[in-house]
């Protein structure tokens, strides 16, 4: 049974729509998705605008989007009954309401002076009331990110918390056999689109992370055979090598103020947590103990870190503070744990487990209580969290056979509630998936 | 007919001897096409450790070039403690080679657990070399986690295979 919570405000004297009206309670898992009427916006047959469809694509990229997440469903616009332009000022609600749209789109695009003006409005189809509405003016070829927008802005309406369209996922891209593989760094869309190799592939690269703050990621590359932290910065192109150490740097992350890199250190066989301070270059070594100590992440208010290691014996999920002091160990159901993330909502700590044979990946509040385990499969690990801590990413192989073909490696997502695993479609193999904030 | 009968049943009770011996595996479906992976297993792995040849190459002659290890373990089992001692003389009569140790790792861990391991891994091996009077100076260490598997498969004895430490010489 669809649970939609439909409020009816009476309208006394309101004149800023800034109540729920239409409203979805997203923790709430494999609920029915909400139907949206998704029109295609108007303008007055510009020729750049028809010569490029922006309009159906616009409507594509928003309707994607929104399905994808699992909340909505797009009703097919063969199934519209009005399709004028008077329906942007005034819909007739009745003609919404029968093919059972509960919210519509509506909008209209201009040229002026070689940028694209966007203008959106979203309808309760049985409030009969406008919802959001907004302008956006950009470049004519920067459609796409304005359609990714407007998609954060519905599902913030409907939702009540920020979306996560807007925003990219650097991973990395692999081919050829399993014993010769190559590796490059790429970044994309969230949805796929502007797909961009970062590398060459000449040298091995691993575990990219975004900076939460600016255009740079952070990665390990086996560059000159010196397996070491790795800083890359986007737009410029240009790498770095994060600090001298003496010994194998891997596993980076950044702070949540992007200024500090935080990864493990190999030293005579011994792995312990570093953290950098990029602009003072200063190292500080964080915890010193004779296990492997690696797969850091801090909490978003930077006070905290978790960690992985396997000093009581077994690989384990630890907390400490940002200073090194008081290590504990968290995670207590029994199997290995790695990979810890922080949610970016500061409740959650998102892990890989293997328990029995099986990958699983899975979720637990910061004191280790309330763990859900998500997904099951043969391998799967490295979850990445969406900048709203509602979606994962992560990336999950398949068996190779004995000859050793058959093996695959590709990027899923899968809802904070269980639901709604989805394969993230990439040119070639991927793995190591890092999902970027909002883009700024 | 009776003669291929005997034969099978002479095939049928070499093939029950052979699934016997190999104890440890699980009963396999399809008994003629397992019975030879599993007695090979049985003979090649050793308590999680590989002990056969197929994927070894020699540094010289008689000086094997790689050791492994059980799972997630950097232990060095007595064989491969002979290996690194062939290693270190053939180090000690050829004093100007030097060399890397490769770690590596199965595809069974996540993919930062298996850098550090394998890390752990070639140090073993380094610092068995050093016990044996092979300066530092002479070997370096590298770890692949569990990027540079040597068997692609993904089965056990592929695994006991991946889980080595490799000496490479460097000049």
């Amino acid at each position: 049974m669809r649970k939609l919570l439909l409020y009816l405000v009476p309208l006394i004297l309101f004149t800023n729509i800034s109540y729920a009206l239409i409203e979805i309670d997203i923790t709430e898992g494999n609920r029915e998705p909400l139907p949206l009427a998704i029109s295609e916006f108007f303008h007055d047959n510009n020729p750049e605008i028809i010569n490029k469809k922006i309009t159906e694509n616009i409507r594509t990229v928003i309707s994607d989007d929104l399905e994808r997440s699992g909340l909505f469903s797009s009703i097919d616009n063969k199934a519209f009954i009005q399709n004028n332009r008077a329906m942007h000022l005034k819909p007739r609600f009745a003609d919404w309401r029968l093919i059972k749209a509960q919210g519509l789109l509506t909008g209209e695009l201009a040229i002026e002076e070689d940028r694209l003006k966007v203008e959106f409005r979203l309808w309760d189809t049985f409030a009969e009331k406008e919802i959001e509405g907004l302008v956006l003016i950009t470049t004519i070829d920067n459609w796409r990110r304005i359609s990714h927008m407007i998609a954060d802005k519905i599902y913030e309406r409907l939702t009540g918390e920020e979306g996560y369209f807007d925003t990219r996922i650097v991973y990395v891209a692999e081919e050829g056999p399993k014993n010769k593989r190559i590796k490059k760094l790429a970044i994309m869309d969230q949805d796929g689109a502007n797909h961009k190799f970062l590398t060459s592939g000449k040298e091995l690269v691993l575990t990219p992370r975004f900076n939460p703050v600016r255009q740079e990621i952070t990665y390990l590359s086996y560059f000159k055979n010196l397996p070491r932290v790795y800083l890359l910065n986007i737009q410029t192109g240009i790498q770095e090598v994060v600090g001298d150490f003496p010994g194998m740097t891997f596993a980076p992350r950044f702070s949540p103020d992007g200024g500090k890199i935080i990864m493990s250190l190999a030293r005579e066989g011994n792995s312990d947590l570093y953290v950098m301070d990029l602009t003072t270059r200063v190292v500080e070594r964080l915890t010193d103990s004779p296990a492997i100590d690696t797969s850091p992440s801090y909490s978003p208010d930077g006070k905290r870190i978790t960690f992985n290691s396997d000093r009581g014996g077994s690989q384990q999920i630890y907390v400490m503070d940002s200073n090194g002091r008081n290590q504990k160990r968290i995670s207590k159901q029994g199997g290995n744990y790695a990979t810890p993330v922080w949610s970016p909502r500061g409740d959650l700590i998102a892990f890989t487990k293997f328990y029995q044979g099986q990958y699983f990946i899975g979720v637990m509040r910061t004191d280790g209580s309330g763990e859900r385990l998500l997904t099951e499969n043969w391998y799967q690990e490295a979850p990445s969290w969406s900048s709203n801590g509602r979606v994962l990413i992560f990336y999950r192989e398949t068996k190779a056979n004995d000859a050793g073909d058959g093996h695959s490696s590709s990027i899923w997502s899968i809802d904070l509630t269980g639901f709604n695993e989805r394969k993230i479609i990439t040119p070639v193999d991927a793995s190591d998936p890092s999902w970027s904030k909002l883009i700024q | 007919m009776v003669s291929t009968f005997q034969n099978y049943t002479r095939y049928l009770v070499i093939v029950l001897f052979a699934l016997f011996l190999a104890a440890c595996e699980t009963v396999p479906k399809d008994t003629a096409t397992s019975t030879t992976s599993s007695s090979t297993t049985a003979v090649e792995i050793m308590d999680g450790v590989y002990v056969g040849s197929d994927t070894v190459e020699m540094l010289a002659v008689d000086v094997p070039d790689r050791i492994f290890f059980a799972y997630d373990s950097y232990t060095l089992t007595k064989a491969a403690q002979n290996t690194l001692e062939k290693q270190a003389k053939w180090l000690k009569a050829n004093g100007s080679a030097t060399i890397a140790i490769e770690g590596h790792a199965d595809e069974r861990g996540t993919r930062e657990y298996n850098l550090a391991l394998g890390d752990r891994r070639a140090n073993a091996a380094k610092d068995y070399l050093m016990t044996k009077g092979i300066s530092s100076s002479r070997v370096t260490t590298i770890s692949f986690g569990k990027e540079r598997p040597v068997n692609s498969g993904s089965n056990k004895k592929a695994w006991a295979q991946n889980r080595r430490s490799v000496t490479v010489r460097t000049n």
